[in-house]
């Protein structure tokens, strides 16, 4: 059994420090979230509440979640959280805000999918949720110091690599080339448009977006994502691709990454699976012998490839 | 480890003593079988039951177990567990306790089991018989018990010989009267008792377990995987019946109040189709063979690397619950012949 993931990080590399640093001897100093699983029961909700909701599309919207006063998140990116609405369920649901910007609050990018996504878009900003994690094993974005990363994110993809994405130009000293390689189905249908277009409004990261169906007024890139591949020549063994997207978006993209000659050990992805405990106990998620909620769910290529149950 | 002595005549008395403190929950008739459940009157008591349809497992782990209650919005901490006495227990229902305790308690420790195992006391009862055409105990290693069992029944005819695991165990047994020390007369009648017993038990499997892990590892593409799909309805009966299985699903209900209500774990089966999907529809464990599979290595090889502890304890339920006849003595032995079909060398003239 996966021992529970470690939340400390430790700064290293000379740049800016993605978080402040931790000491866990100090009286004062808040309490993860994380921790207050082992007070009760692990099934227990804390309760939080919504700061702010900004739609995206018509069925995305971003929450800004406030915790109690004294708790923090204390997530990397990749993480997830089980999201509740008592009285509907419970459902996990990934960050998409970056560590290094987390100031007492996160960010969930929710679509409206099921009942209790549903019951999350009928709230208003003021309301309370409940939120238990942060669960499971994130991006490592440490390993990724020195390296050129290539995001790769396919429709809601974009919400968790978007708490990376922020992270790595937050600390954009400690990276080599950053970039991105965003696809979604329909113009209508792109997440974080404003904040996509201010990456791109950037020197020092690529951005390449593309619709498989445009619109009148799109100009940009029509076809899938893989599309998007031959704009950027990588040197593949200083490169780190990370990509987060539906089963069958993966199937293509890994074939993109390996031809470009990427290790399989530098090919990361997030595994989407119905989490009803988050801690290895409800099965639903198990892969073979792998709990994409423990193990995952962010998982390099070559430790899931052999997994015949993960993609 | 101390050996007592119960004699039978005293174990109204006793059941009586335990009912003071403790709930109590052994096995009673029901239906023509034998079930689990709260013993009242030490008259309900049927310690000479075969198997049951539900595994003890139930009293630990309820079919529908509530995680908390919520009011207003507010969660609120769930209520302690009730002291109960689990009686009469058979030696592989121990042992497949002593894998829900791995599963619930290492890594992230499951309060809800734990609140309620740390509040349940257990008395074994060893079998004396085989209860059904399908056990394979013996073959796995689970026709003793595992140690640390608060106490632990063996039937001499007219007494009980209790090995007592615990100081909790010991304390069971206070103030009882027609209960003292095993002398020399009664540890010779266990041993023939002990004796006895080995002989009676079937040894199916066909190859040492120690081998089950890497024989389900070089059987992980086998066609009998396909065959056991033909035949497997997805009906999820294998898996409710399972001593080990834990998996399960959440539900919220809520009060006409639309105020009040409880988030409740529910037993769930890897199965049945919709275990594995996902928001969207994609479904990760779409193919029945795939689900077959995946029960078997979970319990024969997963788990084993997990915990150390086999996932299956030979109890036989599944096979005797299945309409398809799909059983665990067939599938085992099956991988086996076919890996051995797999290796044989060549013969040259």
């Amino acid at each position: 059994m996966t021992p529970a993931p470690s939340t400390d990080r430790t700064s290293e590399g000379g740049g800016v420090a993605p978080t402040p640093a931790k000491d866990r001897t100090k009286a004062a100093s808040p309490r993860s979230l994380r921790d207050t699983l082992n007070d009760t029961s692990i099934y227990l909700p804390v309760t939080a509440r919504v700061a702010e909701m900004r739609p995206l599309t018509k069925l995305e919207t971003v929450f800004t979640v406030e915790l109690p006063q004294g708790l923090t998140l204390d997530h990397d990116p990749g993480q997830f959280v089980e999201v509740s609405v008592l009285g509907v369920g419970e459902a996990p649901i990934s960050i998409s805000s970056s560590p290094s910007r987390s100031n007492g609050t996160f960010e969930l990018c929710v679509r409206k999918a099921g009942e209790v996504t549903s019951a999350l878009h009928a709230l208003r900003p003021g309301d309370s949720l409940g939120v238990r994690g942060p669960f499971g094993h994130g991006f490592p974005f440490q390993q990724f110091y020195g390296k050129d990363i290539l995001f790769a994110p396919g429709g809601l993809g974009l919400a968790p690599l978007r708490s990376l994405i922020n992270q790595v130009l937050d600390e954009r000293r400690n990276f080599g080339r950053v970039m991105l390689l965003y696809g979604a189905k329909h113009p209508s249908e792109l997440l974080f448009t404003d904040e996509v277009e201010a990456w791109r409004a950037r020197d020092d990261m690529e951005v390449h977006v593309s619709v498989d169906r445009p619109d009148e007024a799109w100009t940009g890139n029509v076809g899938v994502i893989t599309t998007l591949f031959p704009k950027v020549q990588v040197h593949p063994r200083n490169t780190v691709a990370v990509t987060v997207g539906p089963p069958v978006m993966y199937r293509f993209v890994l074939i993109e990454l390996l031809a470009k000659g990427i290790p399989e050990g530098n090919i990361w992805l997030s595994l989407e699976r119905r989490m009803k405990c988050g801690v290895g106990k409800c099965g639903h998620c198990q892969m073979n012998h792998v709990f994409a909620c423990q193990d995952g769910p962010a998982f390099s290529y070559d430790r899931i490839k052999p997994l015949e149950e993960a993609l | 480890m101390t050996m007592r002595i119960l004699e039978k005549r005293s174990v109204p008395a006793w059941i009586e003593a335990l009912q003071t403190t403790r709930r109590i929950v052994g096995p009673k008739p029901s239906n023509g079988h034998a079930a689990f459940g709260e013993i009242t009157t030490a008259a309900e008591l049927a310690l000479d039951y075969g198997t049951t349809i539900l595994p003890p497992k139930k009293a630990l782990l309820p079919t529908e177990e509530e995680l908390f209650r919520f009011d207003h919005g507010r969660p609120q901490a769930p209520s302690d567990a009730i002291a109960t006495v689990l009686l009469g227990v058979h030696t592989c229902d121990l042992h497949a306790i002593r894998l829900l305790d791995r599963v619930y308690e290492m890594g992230v420790r499951d309060q809800a089991y734990a609140r309620r195992r740390e509040a349940t006391l257990l008395v074994g009862l060893e079998c004396l018989r085989p209860c059904s055409e399908h056990v394979f105990c013996k073959s796995m290693g689970t026709l003793t018990p595992p140690d640390g069992i608060d106490l632990h029944l063996t039937d001499l005819g007219e007494s009980y010989a209790v090995e007592v695991g615990t100081d909790e165990g010991a304390a069971l047994l206070n103030g009882v009267d027609g209960v003292r020390d095993a002398g020399d007369a009664d540890l010779k009648r266990l041993d023939r008792v002990m004796s006895e017993k080995w002989a009676r038990f079937p040894y199916p499997l066909e190859f040492d377990i120690s081998q089950l892990p890497s024989l389900l590892t070089m059987g992980h593409t086998s066609d009998l995987w396909n065959e056991l799909a033909e035949r497997c309805l997805s009906c999820g009966s294998c898996t409710v019946v399972c001593p080990t299985c834990s998996c399960f699903d959440v539900r919220d209900d809520i009060d006409l109040s639309l105020s009040r209500g409880a988030r409740t774990r529910i037993w769930d089966s890897c199965q049945l189709a919709s275990f594995a999907v996902v928001a969207g529809g994609h479904n990760f464990r779409k193919a029945r063979a795939a689900r077959v599979r995946h029960r078997f290595l979970r319990k024969g090889k997963f788990q084993v690397e997990a915990f150390g502890l086999a996932g299956c304890v030979g109890c036989g339920r599944c096979a005797q619950a299945c309409i398809a006849k799909i059983t665990p003595i067939d599938t085992y032995n099956g991988l086996f012949h076919r890996q051995q079909e797999t290796v044989r060398p060549e013969v040259t003239a």
